[in-house]
């Protein structure tokens, strides 16, 4: 193998294209029909739609809070990143379990845990005669928001922080800067891609929440989406809110673009880079106990204890009711995780091992499928099945194919960096001895990538035990998931019914955080077949 | 042994890899006689690993024909034989053994459905001096070995041909020259032709019988290690197969007036020709009466037992190997005396000399 940009195609031809052709059908189809439904009025019944000062409102709200949600994740991300990483304290890995614990509460348990345990029938009233004030609107879906995406902030800058190369630092003090200097014109301007790339994640969550903004009362696009569709069915206008919302996430996208396209962090030059960096917090150590229990309390302390306050008193009587709320989880989540699997392997296959093939644009599909909200993802798939096949509307059918494309993106990852850790070259030795392009794949590559097949599995199915907007606008009439369930009883502040279906989110969610965790700490395999020496 | 007759005819195989791309392998045309092993030779980039992924049925040649054992595999507009039909073994630089698979079902990968598959896989393990190791993984064992068992996974099935893909690189100087002689006698052995690309030509002319050098995706020159070596024809050639001296001589017949005085030539010519000496063909003469001396020693280096001399004439420096008794020092007039006539070069420009 002299020249090591050399590539080979193996598999080819309907084993790739059949799978990428149902991603990009089943995200293109409903985005033309959005479109098709939009346009399918008089032009007056248009301007008037448009001009309407109530959509200067909701995208007032909804960059609000965007804005607030990514300053308060910032505010709490970045100092427990830096003393998870740099903190001269103990208990450094109690702080990254509590940067990472709270993406097993999703936002909508949050929002249910802030509710239930706030005004005169609140859980604090209830245990401890304290009555604070109910927790709704902007300041609820803030907290509630920035309580769970706080953590991917927090995994970005401390993958980065622990990636630095510390004797850049050091070379920045051997010239001359302060401790104070080093940070803000050495470690920052290194942060920045981290930081961005988390900030995309975040403001991307944020517009495509539906669970929070909906139990919160806070009119952001989503929340009008559904209202529109579900109370005043006006079918017109709530396309044209799914397509503003779309212009919204689509002009993030390329904010963000534009923003990582200008940073370059160097390569590291030659010699081996020192990671172990020095500890330090500075003067204002002591802050950072108060700090921790103030975040602790909010994302761990506090919402276990209401969970488990509500759950003792709505316990008794809810098994059968949760049992069929299991039931319908599974019944969607075991069969979501398969498809996207499937889906996912020749498409990260492709982009593995075709990386200069058109055949990459696949994979840009599958982030779009991430990016795009749920809820408009949900209204065009509604619109694209009316028209196209009315059969297959409100069928289980139907949302396991929406959410395995929705979650396609994050089963690559795992699927992704399997196949990197696989040699071309054993597949065509598998070749050369006797096998068609199929049976290499099957018999050489397969069995080598299970582990990353088995991650993905999971974490599909973990995320399809959470999911709520898809599952709320797509399920078939009395289907019943956790989720749903969670989202429902809370929207009727029936707190107690709903508690035992939140722990039991939380478990699988927390079940997902440890798999993440596993993941996140061990590192990347020497190649396989690299000789011990 | 009969008349050996070609078991590989390759001819006018041209390939790039996208039509953006200049071609990488251009016009190659050669025979490889049954149990010979081959070499192709050339500096990396040069298309001979390009030319083996088109003989294995990797990629296709944009044109031109490979007829293996009187079967044409590869037509430009004919039929293409797929990878797995070809019967032609293949091993890789990186070993490619299959990491989940042991030692032996890597080995028996190629006999499925072979009734005597694990008596086979036994034998061959034997015969590779890899008994016991049967029930190993691949990441349990050295280097080297890994290198015999995926030796030994492409002998398994009995190919008539087996094409080599730089597969002493990733070895140890010490260990690369042991395996490479244990490998090419288990190939006779097994009467096994072999194609061997390289781009180390101490590997090329000590392992092959034949020995074709590449050069930008063509093959510059074909033959035996000795005849490659000591009557090179062109100026790239002469240098890829070893130290040596390229200089502009002015012939008249069989004799040429180079820097240092006048060679004798390995063929008659006529006007400024190249011509190619090898260091080794050249001796040094210390200043005394009646000697002219052109030269002075301006490097000396000791290499245990031999000593290579740099030796300036006017512009030009000349290489000069001799054994280790030599005295002269830098800073000395010598004269350079040659001891074997100097190779007549083809009219290429040896436009990478420095």
């Amino acid at each position: 193998m002299g020249s090591a940009g050399i590539r080979y195609r193996l598999v080819r031809g309907w084993p790739i294209w059949v799978p990428g052709l149902i991603v990009v059908a089943g995200i293109a189809i409903p985005l033309v029909y959005l479109f098709i439904r939009a346009v399918d009025a008089d032009f007056t019944e248009l301007a008037g739609l448009l001009v309407r000062p109530r959509n200067l409102v909701l995208l007032g709200n909804t960059l609000m809070l965007a804005v607030g949600v990514l300053a308060t994740s910032t505010l709490v991300a970045f100092p427990l990143a830096w003393l998870a990483t740099r903190g001269n304290m103990h208990g450094r890995r109690f702080i990254t379990l509590l940067g990472v614990l709270p993406l097993s509460i999703p936002g909508y348990v949050m929002a249910y845990v802030l509710l239930a345990a706030t005004g005169r029938f609140g859980a604090s009233a209830l245990l401890l005669g304290i009555e604070i004030p109910r927790l709704s609107g902007y300041t609820g879906a803030l907290i509630a928001l920035s309580t769970y995406t706080f953590p991917y902030l927090f995994l970005n800058l401390r993958s980065a922080l622990t990636g630095l190369d510390v004797s850049l630092e050091e070379s920045a003090r051997s010239l001359g800067l302060s401790g104070r200097d080093v940070f803000l014109r050495v470690i920052l301007p290194q942060l920045k891609p981290a930081y961005w790339a988390g900030s995309l994640l975040i403001v991307l969550h944020v517009l495509g929440d539906f669970g929070v903004v909906s139990l919160m009362r806070f009119e952001t696009f989503s929340y009008a989406i559904y209202l529109q569709y579900a109370g005043a069915f006006d079918r017109l206008y709530a396309a044209w809110l799914a397509i503003m919302l779309l212009l919204l996430t689509g002009s993030m996208l390329l904010v963000e673009a534009r923003v990582l396209r200008n940073t370059h962090v160097a390569g590291r030059g030659p010699g081996s880079a020192r990671t172990r960096p020095a500890k330090t917090t500075g003067g204002w150590g002591w802050l950072a106990w108060p700090f921790l229990g103030v975040v602790a309390g909010v994302s761990v302390v506090l919402p276990l204890t209401t969970l488990g306050f509500w759950a003792m008193r709505g316990l008794s009587n809810a098994t059968p009711a949760l049992l069929e709320s299991v039931a319908g989880s599974l019944s969607a989540s075991l069969p979501t995780a398969l498809l996207t699997v499937v889906l996912a392997i020749p498409i990260a296959y492709a982009s593995v091992r075709m990386p200069r093939s058109p055949l990459r644009v696949l994979e840009r599909f599958a982030y779009m499928g991430y990016a795009i909200p749920p809820l408009a993802l949900a209204l065009a798939v509604i619109f694209a099945s009316l028209a196209l096949f009315p059969a297959l509307y409100q069928t289980l059918g139907l949302l396991v194919f929406v959410c395995a494309i929705h979650f396609l993106a994050e089963a690559l990852g795992p699927i992704r960096s399997a196949f990197m850790q696989t040699n071309p070259a054993v597949e065509e030795s598998a070749r050369v001895l006797g096998r068609t392009p199929l049976r290499a794949f099957m018999e050489a590559v397969l069995p080598v990538v299970r582990p990353g097949i088995v991650a993905s599995l999971a974490f599909v199915f973990l995320s399809m035990m959470k999911e709520l907007p898809l599952t709320f606008l797509l399920s078939p009439v009395g289907f019943r998931t956790l989720a749903l369930n969670v989202w429902s009883h809370t929207n009727e502040a029936l707190y107690a019914q709903a508690a035992p279906h939140a722990l039991l989110i939380v478990l699988f969610s927390a079940i997902f955080v440890g798999l993440l965790l596993r993941r996140e700490s061990r590192r990347p395999l020497p190649h396989p077949t690299a000789p011990v020496t | 042994m009969t008349t050996p007759a070609p078991i590989l005819v390759v001819s006018g195989i041209h390939r790039r890899h996208s039509a953006s791309l200049p071609a990488v392998v251009r016009d190659l045309s050669f025979t490889v006689d049954e149990g010979e092993m081959f070499a192709l030779l050339g500096p990396s980039g040069c298309g001979k690993t390009s030319f083996l992924r088109v003989l294995a049925g990797f990629d296709a040649p944009d044109a031109g024909t490979i007829t293996y054992r009187g079967r044409v595999l590869n037509a430009h507009d004919g039929p293409n034989i797929p990878i797995e039909q070809r019967g032609i073994g293949f091993v890789f630089q990186n070993h490619a053994l299959f990491p989940h698979l042991t030692v032996a079902e890597n080995v028996g990968f190629g006999l499925r459905g072979e009734p005597d598959r694990d008596a086979n896989v036994e034998t061959l393990l034997h015969s590779m001096g890899l008994s016991g190791l049967g029930g190993r993984y691949p990441h349990e064992l050295s280097g080297g070995q890994q290198q015999r068992v995926a030796i030994a996974r492409s002998v398994a099935p009995r190919p008539s041909l087996i094409l080599l893909d730089e597969p002493f690189s990733n070895l140890d100087a010490r260990l690369r020259h042991e395996t490479r002689t244990e490998i090419r006698n288990i190939l006779r052995q097994f009467g096994i032709t072999a194609i061997l690309v390289t781009h180390d030509q101490e590997e090329a002319l000590s392992f092959a019988d034949r020995v074709a050098v590449m050069k930008d995706g063509r093959i510059l020159q074909i033959g035996a290690p000795e005849v490659m070596y000591h009557t090179p024809r062109t100026p790239f050639v002469a240098r890829f197969l070893g130290l040596t001296n390229v200089v502009l001589a002015e012939a008249s017949g069989t004799t040429a007036q180079v820097p240092f005085g006048t060679v004798r030539l390995s063929e008659p010519a006529s006007g400024p020709t190249w011509v190619s000496l090898r260091p080794e063909h050249l001796s040094l003469e210390a200043e005394a009466p009646g000697v002219a001396c052109h030269g002075t020693i301006v490097r000396r280096e000791f290499k245990g037992h031999d000593i290579t001399f740099t030796v300036r004439l006017g512009t030009s420096d000349i290489l000069v190997h001799t054994d280790n008794r030599l005295s002269q020092r830098v800073g000395d007039h010598v004269r350079v005396v040659p001891l074997e006539p100097a190779v007549v070069l083809q009219d290429e420009l040896p436009v990478d000399c420095p």
